[in-house]
């Protein structure tokens, strides 16, 4: 069980990391996080400054390591402080989580699905017509910057067609309920955030898929598969396939780094109010608390998917278990 | 930007015999002109240059001037309309590819830099050194790169220098560990062992001797990280993290959001930066392409004859 600890290793090093650069950034620029939330309002007077130093934990006469030792086990023990408002950092992400984890996490599957069968079908064809067009067009347009998709998309939908909303989760003024009405509605606003998403992440999968298959189609178990002269399909999906997805199935948790960013930018462009939008309040009122709780909170997520990604590949995977 | 550092490692065959992997620049240089993704890419990139170069030329209108019509629509005058205060939105846009053009090749020459000492020094060097410097790879590969930029980027003064440096920070990774790949596999190979043996110092060894059999990765690495750094910088910018006063692409287009240019029938506004980004990263994006065929076979199209892939 090498490759476990060592990728369990990874998973509290970087978690570590996450936590120490935290901890290092408001130390190392001028001034703290106390003066810096108060720098919001303009009548910072001493006593208030103390109070919110002893808040955020930022005590100037205290020495580094113990705070710093005490800045771990508050977040060890999830304590994370309050945002500017005084409300809990954790509150508030948990009352933004589930809009942006419907969103990202629909749209990562579709484009999962979309991006890894372009790859597979292209590998098989390698050379034909398909495979001219497919990867490098998948390819091309997931270089193109979200936020321009994005806006592409709003001209067309909801500017000139009118078809769908300019953004938001739901209509103003509709109350949340479970009817049919108001679910279509919910829909109807995230249709463009959505595939705006998709659109940019469906063609990271096809590139790494094709080229993985196009390793596994040269493989003796192909040549087998053939010579019992089993339906090409099956060869395709269950024999080649099969073997070609793993470094992709742990790629998947890598992207989600990278789609999680896109949905930030995606959420600020539509004022879809999950965790994106919040990330972008945070930043417009400079509410430090908040955002470090955010960038924690987007890096224990990813830490999560990768170590579900890598107990994944040690099951289907026997070499990994090996090695 | 693909799948990250669990990609299998990459062993490249032993069939090209030193002299052809000494040459490697040259061959490299026939390869781009053959190759139709590198040359649609370079005009891209040969346009920007010369923009960048004389946007006087272009677009004779002060691109900071307040002086014209408020939100007006596109006309003969104003080719892509103009801002809510009244500044020529064609002339922001032909102004902005400079500062975006050097924001751009800097970080991304920075970032190549890096990478290339972090990965074919782990590569050359193994042992603890190896480790150490693949475990701080791995973490800055995980941590999510957007809500780190924006922390960082939160912290400091907006303008180009914060954004150049919080670029250059979080973009060396991943390509640390596909040019440690590309080291690996030259690791022990004769011309090294033959330059061990005349006693040369490991700085000589990486920087003469490993480097240049890496040419076509390292120009693929550039123009990856270069797709990246646009994007990167403009959604930063996007995002109200940049300085507004700076005339970049990014920065177009957050004072377009923030003037909600889109539903207010100044679309241009909007589009046209985006588009401009989107073109510029597209550019590089047919260069990385085209560098990774030329530095890979196993990835090229197959014409006539049907090639054994064995990547």
């Amino acid at each position: 069980m090498r490759y476990l600890t060592r990728r369990l290793g990874l998973f509290v090093l970087t978690l570590w990391a996450a936590l120490t650069v935290n901890f290092i950034i408001p130390r190392v620029m001028p001034g703290n996080e106390a003066s810096a939330v108060l720098g919001t309002f303009h009548n910072a007077n001493p006593a208030a400054l103390r109070a919110l130093e002893i808040q955020f934990g930022v005590n100037v006469h205290q020495n580094v390591l113990v705070s710093y030792f005490q800045y771990l086990g508050n977040c060890l023990t999830g304590q994370f402080g309050v945002t500017a408002q005084g409300v809990p950092v954790f509150t508030e992400i948990a009352s933004k989580l589930p809009w942006t984890l419907g969103l990202v996490g629909v749209t990562t599957v579709i484009a999962f699905l979309i991006g890894t069968l372009a790859g597979v079908v292209s590998a098989w064809y390698r050379g034909g017509w398909l495979d001219g067009i497919l990867p490098p067009f998948l390819f091309i347009v997931s270089t193109v910057p979200v936020f321009f998709v994005g806006l592409l998309l709003i001209y067309v939908f909801a500017v000139k067609l009118n078809w769908l909303p300019l953004g938001g989760n739901y209509t103003i003024g509709t109350t949340p309920s479970l009817s049919l009405s108001f679910i279509w509605d919910v829909l109807k606003h995230a249709i463009l955030p959505g595939l705006s998403l998709v659109i940019v992440t469906a063609g990271l999968w096809v590139y790494s898929m094709r080229n993985n298959m196009i390793t596994t189609i040269s493989e003796d178990y192909v040549k087998t598969g053939r010579a019992k002269g089993l339906a090409s399909r099956r060869i395709m999906f269950d024999y080649a396939g099969r073997n070609a997805i793993l470094p992709n199935l742990t790629g998947f948790a890598m992207q989600l780094g990278y789609v999680l960013g896109g949905a930030i930018v995606i959420e600020y462009l539509f004022s879809y109010p999950g965790l994106g939008y919040l990330f972008y309040t945070a930043t417009t009122d400079h509410d430090l608390p908040l955002m470090q709780g955010l960038f924690l909170f987007y890096t224990v997520a990813v830490l999560v998917c990768v170590l579900i990604a890598d107990l994944l590949t040690a099951v289907l995977d026997p070499r990994t278990r090996e090695a | 930007m693909a799948t990250g550092a669990t990609v299998p490692e990459i062993a490249v065959t032993d069939a090209a015999d030193v002299a052809e992997v000494r040459t490697e620049p040259r061959r490299v240089a026939r390869a781009v002109l053959r190759n139709r993704k590198a040359v649609a890419g370079a005009v891209i990139l040969l346009v920007a240059a010369f923009v960048a170069a004389f946007p006087g030329l272009i677009a004779p209108d002060n691109p900071l001037a307040t002086t014209y019509p408020q939100n007006a629509g596109p006309s003969s005058a104003h080719l892509l309309g103009t801002t809510q205060i009244g500044q020529d939105v064609f002339s922001q846009l032909i102004w902005s590819t400079r500062l975006t053009l050097v924001v751009t090749l800097i970080v991304s020459l920075i970032a190549t830099f890096v990478s290339m000492i972090v990965g074919v020094s782990a590569a050359y060097l193994g042992g603890v050194t190896d480790r150490v410097l693949m475990v701080v790879t791995d973490v800055f590969l995980i941590l999510p790169v957007l809500p780190l930029l924006i922390l960082l980027a939160a912290y400091l003064p907006p303008g180009v220098t914060s954004l150049t440096i919080v670029l250059c920070i979080t973009s060396w990774a991943f390509q640390a560990r596909q040019l440690r790949s590309q080291g690996l596999s030259v690791r022990n190979r004769d011309f090294l062992v033959a330059a061990r043996v005349r006693g040369e110092r490991p700085l000589y060894i990486i920087l003469v001797e490993i480097v240049p059999t890496m040419t076509s990765l390292l120009a693929a690495s550039f123009f990856s990280l270069a797709v990246y750094v646009v994007g990167f910088a403009a959604a930063l910018q996007f995002l109200g993290l940049g300085n507004s006063g700076e005339l970049m692409w990014g920065t177009m287009l957050y004072n377009a959001q923030q003037a909600a240019a889109l539903e207010s029938g100044n679309a241009w506004w909007a589009l046209a930066p985006g588009a401009a980004v989107a073109l510029l990263g597209a550019g590089f994006a047919l260069m990385n392409y085209a560098f990774d065929e030329i530095g890979n076979p196993a990835l090229r199209p197959v014409r006539k004859r049907r090639v054994r892939a064995s990547a």
